[in-house]
């Protein structure tokens, strides 16, 4: 027991020591939080438009002042002419025109149609296809606040509504996705080097030459990952609910476990890359490179599972951050308890289990 | 029983392509200071390795304090001090750190062994808070001596441990070791530096993964067979290349500023050292006779394997 506490003290030495380790462990998950919360978003807003206004009369002025108040849009001033409008699409100013004919009160007065061009640019299809929902519904909605239609007696009118997100802040999609995705990079790739860099100074030989037990090593060296990663996993917590406003529905203690269990599986499979590896740099780049793309491709949170192949969908059930994002999506966002999550729950520890079972069987008691 | 015994061991590398230790056989008694005497890739770290239980032999037996290297490896890492060739302590932990941390693994405490390596300890102790990659080469090898010591170890494995250590501190290292011989620890050394030879009490001479001679220095070169010779002259080169033709000639090496030669026939060596600078008739000669050295004697045995 004294080794064991001996060894885990030397082991946070090496890890308090190093900056560069420091630095990815707490600098990597905030600045990922931070850029997939405000600078990286999914949302569109602030689309540059502007208006040519040809009818300049009281609905043409209203429905711009419309476009003024929502925050998708941001108004650049009024176009005054045709060719205006191109130009000022290639200077890459608006990405988005809005043209009232000369008579479109009169039109709509009249004959009670009227037209309104919307001009896009549709170079980025996603932008575009928004940026013209957006105009059509508020059109639309004008319509219907200033002119009731009377002849229409039956209507069907949709209530929307979007469950578990109903301000559809996008952070909720990304945070749990973000949480699953640094924890298998962050504490497989520092785990991947800590045996094998005792391997490569040499020490790993006068540790061999001693009284200690493989257990004890791998033990050792995945504790201050341990609690440095808890430390990590509350700070994300933290920084998602007062920076970016999700909420965490679900039982705290649960999630808290839940991540302390997905932790130790990175951990666990990081020190089986470390067993299996003689360089620091192998064990670097299978950590980093090898779980970066699977952990992207497969997690689920940036393409759906559903829609793969049955060939990927069958990959993607070896990869331990699917079930994690499962179990953190149903437990932070839904508020879940455990009975929804047992199943994944289990297939993590299993894998736990299994990873530090291989690990251990692999320590080399000897050199090469 | 001997402290470590070694019989026919034999170690390839790469599938058997690379023969690095060629059945060796030899015997450290208790408490002696037993010298691995030979140039780089002999094979002195591959044996340490093996009798440290780090490396499996291909072929043969050795024990250490009796226990067998491959069956009672766990007994044996419990019982032994390894310092390795290479400096293989924690660069980022503090001297004192370093220490504490292998004391501890080897379930004992600084304060029990502190007899041990106290004159040794004293000379690093000014640099206790010091990381240990920061040390100087023979500071190094100080505190790397002190861990391996920590646990009072019945035999001593060092690997080369004045390699790369200035004159001074090997000197001071080597006074250590005879000191901690004195408190009874067996003591295998290996060293490629010739001169430190006779301070072990035997040595081994190793080439190529092959043993060619155990005994005392004092043997060794008193088993040296034939008068030896020192010459030199203006045109060093070319006296070594007329001397190395010459037909009386046994063999004939550079040896510092001088040339070392010993004749076939040991006979009439003054005569003949006269008629080949009759013969040749070098410019500044001088010659004189010469005690062999062991490293006199590791070159006739090296040339008597190597034919």
């Amino acid at each position: 027991m004294k080794q064991l506490l001996a060894f885990i003290r030397k082991e946070f030495h090496h890890v308090f020591r190093d900056k560069r380790t420091l630095l990815i462990l707490f600098g990597l998950p905030v600045v990922q939080i931070l850029l997939f919360g405000f600078a990286l978003s999914s949302e569109v807003k602030n689309i540059g438009i502007a208006v040519l206004d040809n009818a300049q009369d009281n609905n043409s002025r209203q429905l711009t002042d419309r476009l003024q108040t929502n925050s998708y849009f941001l108004v650049k001033p009024a176009i005054h002419s045709y060719p205006e409008i191109e130009e000022r699409f290639k200077k890459g100013e608006i990405k988005c025109a809005l043209v009232f004919p000369a008579d479109f009160s009169a039109d709509m007065e009249r004959s009670g149609k009227a037209q309104v061009q919307v001009i896009a640019d549709a170079s980025d299809p996603n932008t575009a296809t928004i940026a013209v929902n957006y105009i059509s519904g508020m059109v639309n909605s004008y319509l219907q606040q200033t002119r009731p239609a009377p002849h229409l007696n039956y209507q069907i009118l949709p209530q929307l509504r979007l469950l578990y997100n109903e301000e559809q802040n996008g952070s909720l999609n990304f945070v749990p996705g973000v949480i699953a995705l640094i924890f298998m990079i962050v504490c497989t790739a520092l785990t991947s080097v800590s045996v094998v860099r005792e391997k490569e100074m040499g020490t790993m030989e006068v540790l061999l030459v001693s009284p200690f037990s493989p257990i004890m090593v791998l033990v050792a060296k995945a504790i201050p990952y341990l609690v440095l990663s808890i430390i990590n996993f509350i700070l994300i917590i933290l920084l998602s609910v007062y920076l970016l406003d999700v909420q965490v529905r679900g039982n705290f203690l649960l999630l808290f476990g839940e991540s302390v269990l997905f932790i130790i599986t990175c951990l666990a499979l990081g020190l089986l890359i470390s067993n299996l590896t003689n360089s620091q740099q192998t064990a670097m780049l299978i950590s980093m490179m090898g779980m970066m793309l699977p952990t992207l491709l497969f997690t689920g949170f940036l393409f759906p599972i559903e829609n793969m192949p049955i060939p990927l969908q069958v990959i993607s059930r070896i990869v331990p951050s699917r079930y994690y994002y499962i179990i953190i999506k149903a437990v932070m966002l839904k508020g879940l308890d455990f009975s929804y999550i047992w199943k994944e729950t289990l297939v993590l520890a299993c894998m736990s289990v299994g990873l530090l079972g291989i690990a251990l069987a692999k320590f080399k008691t000897r050199l090469s | 029983m001997p402290a470590v015994s070694l019989q026919h061991i034999s170690k390839t590398y790469n599938k058997g392509t690379v023969k690095a230790v060629n059945s060796v056989s030899f015997d450290v008694n208790k408490g002696e200071l037993f010298g691995l005497i030979g140039p780089d890739g002999a094979g002195k770290t591959t044996i340490f390795r093996i009798l440290t239980t780090v490396l499996l032999p291909d072929q043969g037996e050795a024990t250490v304090e009796g226990l067998d290297v491959v069956k009672d490896f766990k007994t044996i890492r419990r019982k032994v001090g390894y310092m390795p060739g290479k400096f293989s302590l924690y660069q980022d932990l503090t001297v004192s750190e370093n220490l504490t941390f292998f004391a501890t693994i080897f379930k004992t405490s600084i304060k029990e062994n502190y007899d041990l390596i106290k004159d040794i300890y004293d000379q690093i102790k000014p640099f206790s808070d010091r990381p240990a990659g920061k040390l100087s080469g023979g500071m190094k090898q100080k505190l790397a001596l002190c861990c391996a010591l920590i646990h009072k170890p019945d035999v001593l494995f060092l690997d080369e441990p004045t390699t790369g250590v200035d004159a001074v501190s090997r000197k001071e290292f080597w006074e250590m070791l005879q000191r901690l011989k004195q408190q009874g620890i067996s003591i295998l050394v290996s060293t490629p530096y010739m001169d430190e030879a006779s301070l072990c009490d035997r040595i081994a001479l190793i080439q190529n993964g092959n043993i060619l001679s155990v005994d005392t220095p004092q043997n060794i070169i008193s088993n040296f067979p034939a008068p030896l010779y020192a010459a030199k002259a203006k045109n060093f080169y070319q006296l070594l290349k007329d001397f190395r033709s010459d037909p009386a000639v046994e063999s004939c090496y550079a040896f510092g500023e001088y040339l070392h030669l010993t004749f076939k026939d040991a006979g009439n060596c003054d005569q003949l050292m006269q008629q080949l600078r009759d013969k040749y008739q070098p410019a500044e000669f001088e010659y004189k006779k010469t005690v062999p050295t062991i490293e006199d004697s590791f070159i006739r045995l090296m040339q008597q394997t190597i034919p």
